[in-house]
């Protein structure tokens, strides 16, 4: 099969939705050049920097009938326009009885790697999933990237689409033919026995790979990818953790009531998978502090393979003995 | 042109100016040696900004940056051995190495930092003009930012507010005529940034950001204004980035080479010398003593970097708040 990179498949997502509904427009501080070129200035908008304005004018643009694209770039440009977000794009369907739907996609990168410092490098998706009204995703292969990114410029609901700093020149097998991957549904992309690994966008990479180097030791590790943050595929991650009856969740955030709080919240909560469990669930995030510039700095306060790895030796371990009281 | 500037103070406008040059062209090479991390954004071709407007400010006057900050943290007096270490990401560094090109702050001089996103600063430096009113010691604050910036709400907001309260306000506009790659003229409806004075009721002014004396006597009446408690001024500086947005091999640059070979013939640094020269404040000996000089400094910065250790590890967790 083709190979693209995570980025180029983005763009064919979006390259290819544009063509098939001319109600499609796109916006963005800098235009991506290949789009500019073939759909023009009136569809691939070049805008002033006012994230705040395209954020809101994306939604009226979408309650008029037209289907907008609005293209952050960083997630980090996105907190300038919050209250768009939090108070307007993610509210209105619900809080005007639902009158007019609001199909917009809005596009972020996020993740560190990049030696950006802390306004650069954020993972701040718990912040938007603790919003209701909007549907939510971060896909860790090209592959996922394409097919995700067609269903929402499909939905009819605002969309983010958060894509990974750290993947967007990775290489994968894209297929040449039409296809689309449903919002809500996770993918298990290794299967295994003893522990269930819970990762996104790059770790689901550090997963693979400490998965596969713990497979010499025969362990046997599962790694699921949620794929969708908002609706997240609750019985997918359950039914794993049912199986193997461990948990490790590894997420490139923090852990303060992060996206990890959440899928140990979805595990334990449930009667039949609490009672699976044959250890505490262990959470392998990133350090709870602004992302540092230094190199030796950043690359401390992120998740790895190698703290995958520990995390799976430890919930191997089972629970460690109450101290005494 | 030159005002009452006396020739030391020019001669010292000269090596501030000259001093960016040298520095900037030594960040975009030591970051293509891998030795700078992420991202720098060169000010070549905009010194005479930053230099023709901070020489009109006292030490204690405050101002703010951009992205493209290095020249404004020299510009206010930054200790370049410190700026660099940041830069090579070493404990010596302004932040500790926390912050990088991006990030440079000193507060002792009252440079109240670089900033990553655009038109973050804004805001913040007009409370420090909120500062300077409520202390009534005549001080002053700056904002620096691009034409860019000057679409965002930030800009609209604090112009209205500092306007409305007499902030002792300079609102800087650096309209190098891009931001990163699309043309101001796409998304500004008038040519002038200044114009948009008009509509917060306080004076607007255009000069060329390429002549440091034009500058540099325009910043005067703004801070004697503002320290008189008439309240702030916008000054457009219009002038040119000679360089690519970023320092990012392979980045899109859509400028007609005609455009930057344009502005290369009106080179901020070179007007200044050869102004110097031809006034007699500056000689052929005088000029090459300053450039070995100015060499000598940016050695031992990068000398200073190279010296300083990395951070530890443990230190990813330090001044997350306040003791
Ligand atoms: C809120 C926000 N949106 C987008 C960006 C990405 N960005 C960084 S610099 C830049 C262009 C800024 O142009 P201008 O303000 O004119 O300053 P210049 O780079 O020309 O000095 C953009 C769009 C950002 N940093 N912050």
């Amino acid at each position: 099969m083709r190979e693209l990179t995570y980025n180029e498949a983005a763009l064919e997502a979006v390259a290819e939705e544009m063509r098939q509904d001319t109600k499609i427009f796109y916006m963005s501080t800098d235009p991506i050049p290949p789009l500019l070129k073939e759909f023009g200035d009136k569809r691939i908008r070049a805008t002033p920097i006012a994230e705040g304005a395209l954020t809101g004018m994306a939604i009226g643009a979408a309650g008029s009938g037209f289907r907008p694209i609005v293209d952050w770039r960083q997630v980090t440009f996105a907190f300038v326009a919050m209250d768009q977000i939090v108070n307007q794009a993610s509210k209105i369907h619900y809080m005007f009885g639902g009158q007019r739907s609001f199909p917009i996609v809005y596009r972020a990168n996020v993740g560190g790697g990049t030696r950006l410092a802390a306004q650069h490098c954020q993972c701040p998706y718990s912040m938007f999933m603790n919003l209701a009204g909007l549907k939510l995703f971060l896909p860790s292969t090209p592959y996922d990237m394409k097919g995700l990114l067609k269903s929402a410029i499909r939905d009819n609901n605002p969309v983010i689409s958060f894509e990974s700093n750290r993947l967007l020149a990775r290489k994968g097998p894209v297929p040449e033919e039409e296809y689309t991957i449903p919002l809500g549904l996770a993918d298990v992309k290794r299967a295994g026995s003893d522990v269930t690994v819970v990762a996104l966008a790059w770790l689901v990479h550090e997963a693979l790979a400490a998965a596969e180097a713990l497979a010499a030791e025969g362990i046997s590790v599962e790694v699921v990818d949620p794929r969708t943050l908002v609706p997240l595929d609750k019985e997918t991650i359950r039914r794993s953790v049912q199986k193997t009856g461990r948990l490790v969740i590894a997420d490139e955030a923090g852990p303060t009531a992060g996206f990890s709080a959440e899928v140990a919240a979805v595990v334990t909560e449930d009667d039949a998978t609490f009672a699976a469990l044959k250890s505490p669930v262990r959470r392998v995030c990133a350090l709870q502090v602004p992302i540092p510039y230094s190199p030796g700095l950043e690359d401390h306060v992120f998740p790895d393979r190698k703290r995958i790895t520990d995390g799976i030796r430890a919930v191997l371990k089972g629970p460690k003995p109450a101290a005494a009281a | 042109m030159a005002g009452n500037l006396s020739p030391d103070k020019q001669r010292q406008m000269l090596r501030q100016m000259l001093t960016i040059r040298r520095f900037e062209e030594r960040a975009s090479n030591d970051y293509h040696a891998g030795k700078i991390y992420g991202v720098v954004h060169c000010y070549i071709g905009e010194e005479a900004v930053a230099v023709g407007v901070c020489s009109a400010l006292e030490p204690t006057d405050r101002i703010i940056s951009t992205h493209r900050g290095h020249g404004h943290c020299i510009a206010k007096g930054a200790d370049l051995n410190r700026m660099m270490a940041e830069l090579y990401g070493r404990q010596a560094g302004y932040c500790k190495g926390k912050g990088g090109s991006m990030h440079i702050a000193d507060f002792g001089i009252g440079m109240l930092g670089a900033n990553g996103i655009v038109a973050g600063g804004i805001a913040i430096v007009t409370g420090a003009g909120l500062a300077a009113q409520m202390e009534g010691k005549g001080g002053v604050a700056v904002s620096f930012f691009g034409d860019g910036a000057s679409n965002a709400g930030p800009f609209h907001e604090c112009l209205n507010i500092a306007a409305a309260w007499k902030l002792p306000m300079l609102y800087v506009c650096e309209n190098n005529g891009w931001a990163a790659q699309t043309a101001a003229v796409a998304t500004h409806a008038m040519s002038d940034v200044a114009g948009r004075a008009a509509g917060y009721g306080i004076p607007g002014v255009v000069v060329d950001g390429n002549d440091i004396f034009a500058v540099h006597q325009a910043a005067s009446r703004a801070v004697a204004r503002a320290r008189a408690g008439e309240g702030p001024t916008l000054i457009e500086c219009k002038t040119y980035r000679q360089r690519a947005h970023t320092e990012r091999k392979g980045q899109p640059d859509p400028r007609d080479q005609a455009e930057v070979e344009a502005w290369l013939q009106k080179d901020p640094l070179t007007l200044l010398e050869r102004k110097l020269k031809a006034q007699g404040d500056l000689d052929d000996a005088g000029w090459q003593a300053m450039e070995r000089e100015v060499m000598a400094a940016l050695e031992r910065a990068v000398a200073f970097a190279e010296a300083s250790p990395f951070p530890t590890p443990e230190q990813a967790t330090d001044d997350v708040f306040a003791a």
